[in-house]
């Protein structure tokens, strides 16, 4: 019944500040005679596409060429020259990650020029790269420490800085500049500007005295970032680091009157052996549960729970919204837009301020929880709001500014106190002595118990759609999604695809709409004959091409419900979650969501038997009554690209 | 604004008059027109010395996208310490620039071009405007030039914001593309991957000029002069401690010695040839060709005197380096710094001989290792300074204190 669509709105991208671009040389290679060449590196021969690097090239045969600013995310720029190689007939030396390979060519790539090239490249980095190694978030995990030691520096040949000359930028909840240890790679720049079109850092100054700043170098939280944290992910070094919070959490811990609870979103969880040394893609959820009951959490609580809350919330609204349009006529803002990614929320409400409209007014799972532990929670336990303390493990940099978000009070209380990234919760754990991959799996405290696996695929592109449309469909159909997608997976939405659009016709109504929202919808009739165009999309790049053509009125604009992530792959690849990343990192990881998904006894939200128990108990007006409306929704702030 | 005029011998230029050239140019076909570039064996007057004519086959070969066109960019940001002749090219003789750049369209068949115009030459722009607002009244631009249906060019001017990396073909191209003026990497070539992505040449302000005399008076009479590799007339930007310093015509291939005795500089005990970023060449090597088989450079003669500290030259260039670094490529950003470093230690006699050692092999790492030209070549005065004045180097603390070196 479904017919998939796959869109690229728009032009080409923004003009990018600085000039990398993707090796296409020549243009018209496709064409060549065969499409091949050989090259002889190191005395090995290896046939490559015409146009391949010789980085790619030299990988075929085995040969490792160490880089620093080049990032399989992200476009070419050859700026630190750590991967020069000779290429004979050449007078100079080449940057291998830049260099395209279009006529057969002999390459050596540790002569004496090549080696001394590259350790005068590290020492030179090196001069003027100050901090030490054993205070460093990255200690152990730093790619300039790393080739330090594969080239062997033992003296900082060309000195090296002692004192700081840049004093930290800390404003911001989510991210950290210490420019100190900035070695101008422009990783972050080529994020900021290419991959994630947001645009807060640049290379300004020349030559000795470029750096990367901002807008009129003011303070990262007094401009347009979004704290995806996506930067971070793709800072070599310790220069980009997430704003730590473990050390409140460790106090609360400590605090015998405190009573800490702690949510654990689902991309964490498939991420966060990685910094246990375990290969991407290894689910970690049971074994996590143990290690945080370890080092002393109160209770563990999977945040899966309030992701089925917000499918029936904004699934809900959807539902209230289509009615409003189709049946009462009114003026109605759709596309309705998900708002449980607060980078892709602070993204459209500093650049589309005109679509706040559009925001679901569900909160996202993280602060439905905080709200939900400090009022409900506390009731039926006896505790006062007061002395819970909540912290959220999250794949996500960003979800550290929304929970101070000043409207995010709604229990009476800040409804989650501290927010997590996955390195962080890792260290956390390794500050216990708790080996994570080797202990006993465990499951998650009542009342909220084990979540459904709609809730897990939040942590993927396109599974917050998947998991709306598992419910939405069964309400309104009154059909078994199986009877619809084998295995009830919406397989149309899942994938890597930047930008994805779905149309699925409804093919029959239920006779009845379920008791707990007639009120707001007293029958699906109207949705009789009519096609739910769904989109998705992911990385804040996407998201602007496809909020560009709803602002064109283009094929986006008639869509009824769009899901954005404002990172690449979606939560799993946070601005929180282990570094490095890469798309077969992001891909493993999701590999590793679904099968939880799979996995699961309960796949549909609505079918959740702890969230109908909150509406029973709780919420007794139901999705969007008036409650659930105190408690669960929120509003936004129209922010603008203006910067005083 | 008086502009004082530098001119100390005559020019091939004077004797041409506008329009010939490219009226002669129009006459023949486009491949006709690139081997007659190629029998005239010109090599670029920017410095590097790439055969114009193989540039502009491979920008004629080049495939365009669709919707855009090919360029022309005329190379007016003269940055070159010690470099001023493009100005007077510019002040006398925009005419012929103008008529290369259209030659050069022709060939390529480009439609559009760009004067990129260095910004302290601002003053010069009301006079090109006008310039090129008259040779639009009189058909020279604009559509159907020379009564060539379909052959349509028109040239605008495009100022530089008075960086000295934009003087570099690539980062010229970003700069005129809204960006930081930062050098690309090399492949793609601009010749099929320039401005806006298309096919373009960016040229010397000289070598366009050039190409115009070319056409006027014949290749053969251009290749009659200069040496077997470095055909023709070329102009000289000569400054620092001689009689006469201005802008001169010789033909390439002519000693320094030769050089000097003209500019009245015999005396001097080195010259820096090809601005900052060439080469220094002490007296002894005064029997060196400036030709690019021998001492290539983009025109720029600067005389040292008996009395001149070569460390302060040094130095002297060093500084502008690092602050003219683009900033982007580690060994130049941080590697004119060092050497800079190392200048002011080497003041104060503080500078092991095995750390200069060490400085010279990171200046050899810059050479290889640099992103693009600038890089490449800003060791270059350091490195030969070094090699022919190791006592006005060494031992610095010792003089500082009064001492004889």
């Amino acid at each position: 019944m479904s017919t998939v669509k796959e869109t690229h709105p728009g032009t080409d991208r923004a003009p990018v500040s600085q000039n990398p671009r993707p090796l296409n040389y020549p243009p018209d290679s496709s064409k060549a005679i065969g499409g091949e060449v050989s090259v002889q590196i190191d005395g090995q021969d290896v046939k490559v596409p015409i146009g391949t690097s010789l980085l790619e090239a030299a990988k075929k045969v085995g040969v490792h060429i160490p880089t620093l600013c080049h990032h399989p995310d992200l476009k070419v720029a050859g700026v630190c020259r750590v991967c020069v190689v000779e290429v004979e007939g050449q007078r100079t030396l080449q940057a291998a990650c830049a260099y395209p390979v279009t006529s057969p060519l002999k390459v050596h790539t540790h002569t004496r020029k090549v080696r001394q090239a590259r350790r005068h490249i590290v020492d030179l980095m090196l001069s003027t790269h100050c901090g030490e190694c054993y205070s460093c978030k990255r200690n152990n995990n730093c790619e300039l420490q790393t080739l330090a030691k594969e080239y062997g520096v033992d003296f900082y040949r060309f000195g090296h800085v002692k004192t700081s000359r840049i004093p930290k930028d800390e404003s911001s909840y989510s991210v950290v500049r210490d420019m100190d240890k900035c070695i101008l790679c422009r990783r972050c720049v080529r994020t900021c500007i290419d991959l994630q079109e947001v645009g807060v850092l640049e290379a300004i100054g020349r030559g000795h005295e470029t750096r990367i700043s901002t807008y009129l170098d003011k303070a990262l939280a007094e401009v347009v970032c979004i704290n995806c944290g996506q930067c971070i992910n793709r800072c070599p070094t310790g220069a980009l680091h997430a704003n730590d919070t473990s050390d409140e959490v460790w106090r609360a811990i400590d605090d015998p009157t405190k009573h800490v609870v702690i949510q654990t979103a689902p991309s964490p969880r498939a991420a966060i052996g990685e910094c246990f040394g375990l290969e991407p893609g290894v689910p970690m959820t049971g074994q996590l549960n143990t290690a945080l009951k370890l080092a002393g959490f109160d209770k563990v609580f999977d945040t899966n729970f309030t992701a089925d809350l917000t499918i029936l919330e904004e699934g809900t609204e959807l539902l209230v919204r289509l009615h409003d349009a189709l049946v009462k006529k009114q003026p109605t803002a759709l596309p309705q837009f998900t708002s449980c990614s607060p980078g892709w929320v602070k993204f459209l409400e500093h650049f589309y301020p005109e679509y706040i409209p559009n925001l679901s007014s569900a909160k996202s799972p993280q602060q439905m929880f905080g709200a939900v532990i400090k009022t409900w929670y506390a009731q039926r336990n006896g505790i006062d709001p007061k002395d819970i303390v909540t912290v959220a493990l999250m794949p996500c940099s960003a979800k550290k500014f929304e929970c101070n978000r000043p409207e995010m009070g709604s229990s009476g209380f800040k409804d989650v106190d501290f927010g997590l990234t996955t390195r962080e919760m890792a260290q956390m754990i390794q500050e216990a002595g708790i080996h994570l991959p080797t202990l006993a799996k465990s499951g998650f405290d009542d009342p909220f118990g084990d979540a459904t696996g709609s809730g897990v695929i939040f942590g993927a592109t396109g599974g917050v759609m998947e998991a709306a449309l598992r419910t939405v469909i069964e309400l309104v159909t009154g059909l078994k999604v199986e009877k619809l997608f084998e295995h009830a997976n919406i397989v149309p939405v899942r994938g890597f695809e930047g930008v994805r659009m779905i149309e699925l016709p409804i093919p029959q109504v239920a006779a009845e709409v379920p008791e707990i929202i007639r009120k707001h919808v007293p029958s699906f009739d109207f949705l009789k004959g009519v096609t739910l165009k769904v989109a998705v999309a992911h990385g804040t790049a996407n998201a602007k091409r496809v909020m560009e053509d709803i602002r064109a009125g283009g094929p986006f604009s008639e869509c009824h419900f769009i899901e954005f992530m404002g990172c690449p792959g979606g939560c799993l690849g946070g601005g929180g979650q282990p570094i490095p990343t890469s798309p077969e990192i992001r891909q493993a990881r999701a590999k590793a969501i679904y099968a939880e998904d799979a996995g699961s006894a309960v796949r549909k939200s609505h079918e959740n038997p702890a969230v109908l128990r909150l509406y029973t108990e709780f919420l007794t007006d139901g999705p969007c009554g008036h409650k659930s409306h105190e408690l669960l929704h929120t509003h936004y702030t129209s922010r603008g690209k203006q910067i005083g | 604004m008086t502009v004082i005029d530098s001119r100390k011998t005559p020019l091939t230029f004077d004797s041409i008059a506008p329009g010939v050239g490219l009226a002669a140019a129009l006459k023949l076909s486009r491949s006709d027109l690139i081997a007659t570039v190629a029998a005239s064996n010109l090599r670029g007057r920017g410095g590097a010395g790439f055969p114009t004519a193989t540039k502009w086959n491979l920008a004629a070969a080049a495939k365009v996208s669709e919707g855009e066109c090919k360029f022309v960019v005329c190379n007016a940001d003269e940055g070159e310490p010690g470099t001023f002749k493009d100005r007077v090219l510019l002040t006398e003789y925009a005419p012929l620039v103008f008529e290369g750049m259209t030659i050069a369209a022709r060939a390529i068949g480009a439609t559009r071009g760009i004067l990129y115009l260095r910004g302290e030459y601002v003053y010069l722009r009301p006079p090109l405007d006008a310039e090129l607002a008259r040779l639009r009244r009189a058909g020279a631009l604009g559509r159907n030039i020379g009564a060539l249906a379909g052959f349509d060019f028109d040239i605008e001017i495009r100022m530089g914001a008075g960086a000295y990396v934009c003087g570099e073909e690539t980062a010229l191209i970003e700069s005129l593309e809204g960006q930081r003026g930062e050098p690309r990497n090399r492949p793609p070539f601009p010749v099929d991957t320039g401005f806006r992505d298309q096919p373009t040449v960016v040229n010397n302000v000289e070598t366009l000029a050039t190409v115009t005399a070319i056409f006027a008076n014949g290749p053969e009479a251009f290749r009659a002069l200069g040496s077997e590799r470095s055909a023709g007339f070329k102009l000289f930007s000569v400054s620092g401690d001689c009689d006469a310093p201005g802008v001169y015509e010789f033909p390439l291939g002519l000693t320094l010695r030769e050089l000097l005795e003209k500019v009245g500089g015999t005396n001097a005990k080195a010259v820096q040839v090809g601005g900052a970023s060439g080469v220094c060449v002490p007296a002894k090597a005064f029997d060196r060709r400036l030709a690019f088989e021998d001492v290539a450079t983009g025109g720029s003669i600067i005389v040292f005197g008996p009395h001149r500290d070569m460390l302060a030259v040094a130095k002297n260039f060093m500084e502008f380096f690092r602050e003219e670094s683009c900033g982007q490529c580690t060994p130049c950003r941080e590697g004119n710094h060092k050497l800079l470093e190392g200048i002011l230690m080497l003041e104060r006699g503080e500078c092991s001989t095995a750390y200069l050692r060490e400085l010279c092999l990171l200046g050899e790492t810059m050479q290889l290792a640099s992103k693009c030209g600038l890089g490449q070549s800003s060791p270059n005065a350091f490195l030969s300074i070094v090699e022919h004045f190791p006592e006005e180097v060494l031992g610095r603390s010792f003089a500082a204190a009064g001492g004889e070196r």
